[in-house]
């Protein structure tokens, strides 16, 4: 019997997003014209143009930083707590409410698996809300002295990967805390940024407490730059990053980066060994890699190498790549033009530097933007692929001997957001945990988030911290500071 | 520029073209060599395994993709009857159903087999006789298997000679449990001499082994005993099939035909009620084990009312309107 | 009374647990508050900062390994030992600082006490600042504060020994090691808390005290990649943004100035604590 278990199509239904030829800037409730030129947001996995949508200039930053400010003044800062929380418990609920919708419109404007958007970035993103709403007017009780105080405006940029996840990280604590915001979403998926700002017009937000400025990097240092801006939160590059440190310096300016990795996923030879396949192929293959906490760093002890890589390529053999908006679909597009040129000179790298690069067998699309799942062996720890971060779905394998030596490579790295551990023996997961020079460690465990844990790199993976009460710090003045 | 690392690991392990040397023959020694090898297998983290289950269940499956499911998940269906109360009517009325599951359509295939008491084999025999359908009998003392090996060895030869073409066996779990592995593998072994030219069926009864662990020990240590199809439950104990288990069997039958080019077959039993569960355990297999196992040979279903609820899907897709529960035949 | 002689100090720098004169030979003039010349200090060298740096980075598994406990333990002991040096002490604030002796007396018991007050945090940080996280799914979590690494610390100018301790002990406690630039014109309390730290088990490498500029030694700290934090307590304004601005070409953690130096005696809170402290969250699944 050559008949094989072939899944039909299951597209999702697009019909239930309404995308307009073009989009405003977002400021003090209301979307008005931008004044710059407009930019084209693209569909990756078809080439698309989705919609137009203005690119904020200097000048029209100053606007929301005023509306945020005026908002911040009268009427976001002088509310009682407790309302503020229920300001962010109805947007938590209209998230819920509008979910189909905005996983949708992610997955076109991004092309990650509909899977991906519809199970985590868009539940993720409402139990971020609903978990800061409760914090709104409880927070003397969370560690930062008798009575904490909101810093101001906040100007927020953040990444093209989680484009809803992202900012719900960013506007949910800030404005728990009391502060307005004006986030600038990532040039090529401004979509669900501004679908946000219609729920918060539903939510009947005061005005200039959320304002949402699309465009490219110009519009971003804007932001970041402004004097009236309070506090600065960045998700991105190490390299923007660095950037954004240097703008602030000298400033009263606070800071948060969330910058890159190049996560190490260690898998000891008593490992469960299916679930670390699984937990490899989610550590390197989620959201096409990119994820600024990927497993990257595939560590493998010698002794069970060979198997886990035979049952890795075996595992990456069902992956399926394709149309994000077929449900079954496991790796979905690249997400920029851009992007895949960077993956693919790296990849390139990868082989010029002597690495064996493999990949299963199976057809891309024609058109879009796409990688296959990649795995590089005999890849040395002086190789670029062993060092940069490629944010695609390429994944290096190096071996080591002995805990120590785990621990050594694993640490071998400028960043320091994540790491796994794979291990049925407590005493050395505690230990490795211990000595691992990283922001998170999943242990027999890979890539899940959650609002009540903080999150937040090591070294030069940034600094800071966002989810727990830990995150809250980062927008509160007090005894801390 | 790229190239395959290893061709074997993409189709599922090991090759089938000869007879591989049994790497595994010297495990069964002595109790403590056996212990040590099966705990010396991976362990299996029990979150990762429901998680992973959990991901493959929103695998959607449209059209023609489910009409083959259906008539596949039918055709693996081990029509069963293990009451008390069994008589050689209702054996025969299930017989009949087994033959003719759907007597509106006769282009719906045939279940895989009947699976009835020992006692009422030679009926299902009888009734089933040219028709292709296996009839599988339990043995052993079940469900409990707790009866001497002689009982449980004359219990098999007795359901042999009423016909039986597979037995499913109970193993010992209170042995199991104990530690007593290599107890458990020799009455295994001496059941599958018993069963002569029979099929065996080693059910490893999960429900009572609890944890995930353990199903892959037992998993493995069936399939070492020789065994011809694990199968997870007796139907008797709560919980029954559930998909991490099935997982687990899976990933046991795929890496043991990798290291010894055999193949074991599966059968999660007790608990698959509806067709959407149907498809999630099809969907696991073909994920998991691959296309391979996605036949009757390899993979069967232990169930009463899941075939009927196959039945009503399957009548939804051809008229393009929803059944009812008399449409189809209450056995 | 006595025509004895006096036996002069030779001010030295404290780096990996001994007592070099700088790499570069060179030594600066120290005067007292009146313009009296004290003593000639070891002016410490980019280079000497950089061999500093090696000894704090390796200093830094262990240090920030030790339970909580032995740390605190520690700095208890450097308590217990500045104590029994109070009036050393004292002489050099009260030169330094042009300070009565009551009042230097009053500063060097307030530093005491400041190592006090961190030796009993070690074992509190992780329970006031680490969580468990009760996430939405099978999975135990929490998070714990760990100590950021080496710590470069310029420390204050004018509050040549409280405000030293201040801005040394919280790096310690945290569990972080540091590369410490002593007030330009007051070093000399700098130099006898190195004393102090040799003699009370603090592990040799744990806390290196520099003596000299901060302005041209600070720059090469804040560039330093193997540098993970940065107090800028002693840089004054033009050249704490400067600092901060290379300190953002490795993604330091930087703790500003405040524009005037503050009053020291205030209690600190976690406010020094805190910005040299990571958060690590930690997922394991729950299941049998």
């Amino acid at each position: 019997m050559t008949q094989l278990f072939e899944y039909a199509p299951a597209p999702e239904s697009r019909s239930i997003v309404d995308i307009r030829p073009s989009y405003g800037l977002f400021i003090d409730g209301e979307f008005t014209d931008g004044t710059g030129p407009a930019l084209k947001t693209v569909n990756p996995a078809t080439e698309e143009v989705l919609s137009e949508v203005a690119v904020g200039t200097e000048e029209d930053v100053d606007r929301a930083v005023r509306a945020a400010r005026r908002a911040f003044v009268k009427t976001w800062g002088p509310m009682r707590p407790a309302d503020r929380g229920k300001y962010l418990f109805r947007i938590a609920r209209l998230l819920q409410e509008r979910a189909r919708e905005f996983a949708v419109l992610e997955t076109l404007d991004n092309g990650k698996p509909i899977r991906e958007s519809r199970d985590v970035d868009v539940p993720l993103a409402a139990a971020h809300f609903f978990y800061h709403a409760g914090w709104a007017d409880k927070l003397e009780h969370a560690g930062l002295g008798p009575a904490p105080r909101p810093l101001g405006v906040a100007g927020q940029v953040i990444p093209w990967n989680f484009p809803l996840l992202m900012l719900a990280w960013k506007i949910a604590p800030a404005l728990a805390t009391g502060n307005t915001v004006v986030l600038k979403p990532a040039e090529t998926t401004p979509l669900t940024a501004l679908l946000f700002a219609e729920v918060c017009q539903q939510a009947d937000l005061p005005p200039g407490v959320v304002n949402i400025v699309t465009g490219a990097g110009e519009t971003g240092r804007a932001v970041i730059s402004h004097p009236d801006v309070d506090k600065v939160a960045f998700t991105g590059s190490t390299e923007v990053g660095r950037s954004i440190a240097r703008t602030v310096a000298g400033t009263e300016k606070r800071l948060t980066l969330e910058l890159g990795g190049k996560a190490a996923n260690i898998v000891f030879d008593d490992a469960p060994i299916d679930q670390a396949v699984e937990g490899i192929v989610r550590g390197i293959f989620f959201n096409q890699g990119h994820v600024c906490c990927a497993g990257s760093r595939l560590l493998v002890q010698e002794s069970v190498h060979d198997d886990v890589l035979a049952a890795l390529q075996r595992r990456i053999g069902t992956l399926r790549v394709g149309d994000p908006m077929d449900k079954n679909t496991d790796l979905g597009a690249i997400n920029s033009a851009e992007q895949l040129a960077r993956i693919r000179e790296l990849a390139a790298y990868g082989e010029t530097e002597g690495a064996t690069c493999w990949q299963p067998e199976g057809e891309l699309p024609d058109r879009g933007f796409w990688f296959k799942p990649t795995v590089f062996t005999d890849v040395s720890p002086a190789h670029r692929i062993a060092r940069d971060e490629v944010f695609g779905p390429v994944l290096s394998v190096m071996t080591f001997r002995t805990p120590d030596e785990a621990v050594a490579k694993a640490n071998n790295t400028t960043y320091g957001l994540s790491a796994g551990i794979w291990s049925e023996k407590g005493s050395r997961i505690l230990q490795v945990t211990d000595q691992l020079r990283a922001g998170v460690v999943w242990a027999n465990t890979f890539n899940e988030f959650d609002p009540t844990s903080p999150f937040g790199g090591y070294k030069q993976s940034g600094y800071g911290r966002e989810g727990g009460r830990q995150g809250l710090a980062a927008y509160l003045q007090g005894e801390h500071q | 520029m790229t190239h395959v690392l290893d061709p074997g690991a993409l189709t599922g392990g090991g090759s089938l073209t000869g007879p591989l040397p049994d790497p595994f023959a010297d495990v069964t020694r002595s109790n403590d060599a056996f212990r040590a090898f099966l705990h010396g297998l991976p362990g299996v983290d029990q979150v990762g395994a429901q998680a992973r289950v959990t991901q493959l269940g929103t695998r959607s499956i449209k059209s023609t993709a489910k009409a083959w499911a259906i008539d596949t998940a039918i055709s693996m269906v081990d029509l069963t009857t293990l009451e008390g109360a069994d008589t050689p009517g209702k054996v025969r009325s299930l017989a009949a159903k087994a033959r003719r599951p759907d007597p509106t359509d006769p282009s719906c295939p045939a279940v895989a087999a009947v699976c009835v008491y020992g006692d009422l084999a030679g009926v299902a025999t009888e009734a089933l006789t040219g028709t292709g359908i296996n009839v599988a009998a339990v043995a052993t003392a079940f469900p409990s298997g707790r009866a001497s090996r002689e009982v449980k060895l004359a219990d098999v030869r007795d359901a042999v000679a009423n016909g039986a073409d597979e037995i499913d066996m109970v193993i010992d779990r209170g042995a199991f449990l104990t530690g007593r592995y290599l107890d458990v593998f020799e009455e295994i072994v001496a059941v599958k001499e018993a069963c002569g030219p029979a099929h065996l069926k080693v059910i490893l009864e999960t429900g009572e082994l609890v944890t995930l662990d353990a199903v892959r020990r037992a998993s493995w240590l069936a399939m070492l005993a020789g065994g011809d199809f694990i199968k997870t439950s007796t139907g008797k104990v709560s919980p029954a099939a559930t998909l991490p288990v099935c997982l687990v069997m899976l990933e046991a039958v795929r890496d043991f035909r990798a290291a010894t080019g055999r193949q074991v077959g599966v059968k999660p039993a007790g608990g698959i009620k509806t067709t959407k569960d149907a498809v999630k355990h099809l969907v696991l297999v073909n994920e998991t084990a691959g296309a391979d196992w996605l036949s009757p040979d390899w993979f069967r279903f232990g169930a009463s009312s899941l075939l009927n609820d196959l039945l009503l899907q399957r009548q939804k897709l051809r008229t393009g309107h929803y059944s009812g529960p008399d449409h189809v035949s209450v056995d | 009374m006595s025509d004895r002689l006096a036996v002069r100090k030779t001010y030295k720098l404290y780096l990996g647990g001994a007592f070099p004169r700088s790499e570069s030979g060179r030594t600066y003039e120290v005067h007292d508050a009146k313009g009296h010349f004290v003593a000639n200090a070891a002016w410490a060298s980019r280079k000497d900062a950089r061999d500093a740096v090696v000894a704090a980075r390796g200093a830094f598994a262990k240090w920030s390994a030790a339970t909580a406990y032995n740390r605190g333990q520690v700095l208890y002991r450097v308590a217990e030992v500045m104590e029994g040096r109070a009036a050393q002490f004292a002489e050099e604030v009260a030169a330094g600082e042009g300070l009565s002796t009551g009042r230097a007396r009053a500063a060097v018991d307030a530093a005491i006490d400041r190592w006090v007050w961190y030796a009993g945090w070690t074992d509190k940080l992780a329970a006031v600042l680490g969580s468990t996280n009760p996430v939405a799914g099978p999975y135990f979590g929490f998070s714990v504060p760990e100590p950021t690494g080496v710590v470069a610390v310029l420390a204050p100018q004018r509050s040549s020994l409280l405000g030293l301790v201040s801005v040394l002990a919280p790096v310690l406690a945290a569990g972080n090691t540091a590369v410490l630039v002593s007030s330009k014109e007051r070093p000399l309390p700098a130099i006898t808390l190195g004393e102090v730290l040799a003699t009370s088990d603090v592990p040799g490498g744990v806390a290196n005290l520099l003596t000299g500029d901060a302005a041209e030694i600070g720059p090469w700290l804040a560039e330093h990649a193997d540098v993970d934090a940065i107090d800028l307590a002693g840089a004054p304004a033009p050249l704490s943004m400067e600092l901060e601005r290379s300190a953002a070409g490795t993604v330091k953690r930087v703790l500003r100035a405040a524009p005037e130096e503050p009053d020291w005696t205030a209690d600190p809170g976690l406010s020094r604590l805190r910005p040299f402290l990571e958060t690590k969250s930690v997922w394991h699944p729950i299941g049998v």
